[in-house]
Formats: C-alpha cells, sequence, structure tokens
C-alpha cells in the first residue's frame, strides 16, 4: 500500500477551493456579460456576443479543472507559468469583450 | 525599472523561472497560488463590477455610465496582470530566498475603488441622472 502524506495544513485542499472560488467568480462575470450582451434584443450580433462569453467561460472552466486534478496528489507541483496566464488571459479577454459591448 | 524589464523578460521565458534557485517547499508555492487566485478574483469582480454600472444604474447620463464602467473594466485589467507580474516576482523571490517584493498597488487600488464608490454616490446623490 502506498503511503498518504496527509498536510496538516490542508494546503492543496485549499488551493483546489481557491480554484473553485475562481471558477464562481468567473461565472458571475460570464452571465453580466451575457445579459450585457442581449441588453438590446437578441440581435445577431449579441447572439455572438453570448456565444464569446460562454466560450470563455468554458475555456477557465477547462483550465481550473486540469489544475485541480494536478492538486489531488500528495505533493503538487507549482502551478505551470502557463496556466497562470491563461487564467489572467480569460480575465482580460472578459475585460476587452465588455469594453466593446459596453455602450 | 530593472526589475520591472528583467519580471518583463520572464513573462515571455516562464521555463527560466524554475532555473534560479531551488525548489521551495511546496506548500509555499501552494500559499503564492492562492494568494495569485485571490488577485484575479479581485479582478472579475472588478469586470462585474463594470458591467453592474452599466446594466444597473440605466438613468445614469450616458458618459457618466459609460466612464465609471470603464475605469472599473481598465482597473479590472490592470489588476489581472499585476497578478501574473506579482506572482512570478514572489515565486522567484522564494526561489532565491529573497525577501518577498513590496509594492504599492494594494494601496493604489483601494483608492481608484474608493474614489469611484465616492464619484458613484455623488452622482446618484445630486441626481445627475437624465431629468
Amino acid at each position: 500500500m502506498t503511503e498518504t502524506v496527509r498536510d496538516p495544513g490542508l494546503q492543496p485542499e485549499r488551493t483546489r477551493l481557491a480554484w473553485r472560488r475562481t471558477t464562481l467568480s468567473c461565472t458571475v462575470a460570464a452571465v453580466l456579460a451575457g445579459k450585457q450582451a442581449l441588453q438590446g434584443g437578441p440581435t445577431p450580433l449579441g447572439l455572438l456576443a453570448v456565444a464569446a462569453s460562454l466560450a470563455l467561460w468554458l475555456a477557465f472552466v477547462a483550465l481550473a479543472h486540469r489544475r485541480i486534478r494536478s492538486l489531488s496528489v500528495p505533493r503538487p507541483g507549482v502551478l505551470p507559468v502557463r496556466v497562470a496566464w491563461s487564467a489572467a488571459g480569460c480575465v482580460l479577454a472578459f475585460t476587452l469583450f465588455s469594453a466593446a459591448v459596453v455602450r | 525599472m530593472n526589475g520591472f524589464f528583467s519580471s518583463l523578460r520572464l513573462w515571455f521565458a516562464p521555463a527560466r523561472v524554475r532555473e534560479e534557485g531551488e525548489t521551495p517547499d511546496y506548500r509555499f508555492s501552494l500559499a503564492n497560488e492562492r494568494t495569485f487566485l485571490a488577485w484575479v478574483r479581485t479582478a472579475l469582480a472588478l469586470v462585474g463590477g463594470g458591467f453592474a454600472v452599466d446594466q444597473f444604474l440605466p438613468d445614469l447620463r450616458w458618459a457618466w455610465r459609460i466612464g465609471l464602467s470603464l475605469a472599473l473594466l481598465a482597473v479590472g485589467a490592470m489588476c489581472a496582470l499585476r497578478a501574473v507580474n506579482h506572482w512570478v516576482r514572489c515565486e522567484l523571490a522564494m526561489r532565491r530566498s529573497e525577501d518577498l517584493p513590496v509594492t504599492r498597488f494594494p494601496a493604489l487600488l483601494s483608492l481608484a475603488v474608493g474614489a469611484v464608490a465616492l464619484i458613484m454616490v455623488v452622482v446618484v446623490l445630486f441626481g445627475w441622472a437624465e431629468q
């Protein structure tokens, strides 16, 4: 049987929960973005914007899911810089998106 | 300024982070990751706030509404960029067993958020809305 080292501070678990909280925040931002895009009724451009915000949200969920899975080992590795950039990139994309649809 | 350019170089050559110093205790790296995520949530909240100003204050004069909304979005974008930068710098400092970097960013951010809130209160109270 492999020995599973339990971290008394539950660091990996806390980090997993932090990713979940961040996913929740991302969901709120995506819902607000979708609402914003449909403000003037369901125009083709508005629907395209909703699809874009949904795609961004899915990208973030996938990213968080992969990191959460890689955190479920006793001694998880450092967050890859690529993942950090992708997470920040999602936020930046939301910003650009919203700057485009705010009227 | 030199520190800024060296961290800029690290943004585009991420593998260099691993070449520096020695790997710290994984718990410290995880704590750094959680701090990074907290900043990402702050950025998302600011972006959400930008949307909220635009959607939930429709009676506000156009210029005020758009101005406040774009200001919040811009601060959100800065916050996201700064989250990555700070995370990389903290990770490097831990690897080189240096002191963690100190920044003025939290103070500036809270001043900016306070200013936006104050402007919003004034604008709503004095009815600089249409009609």
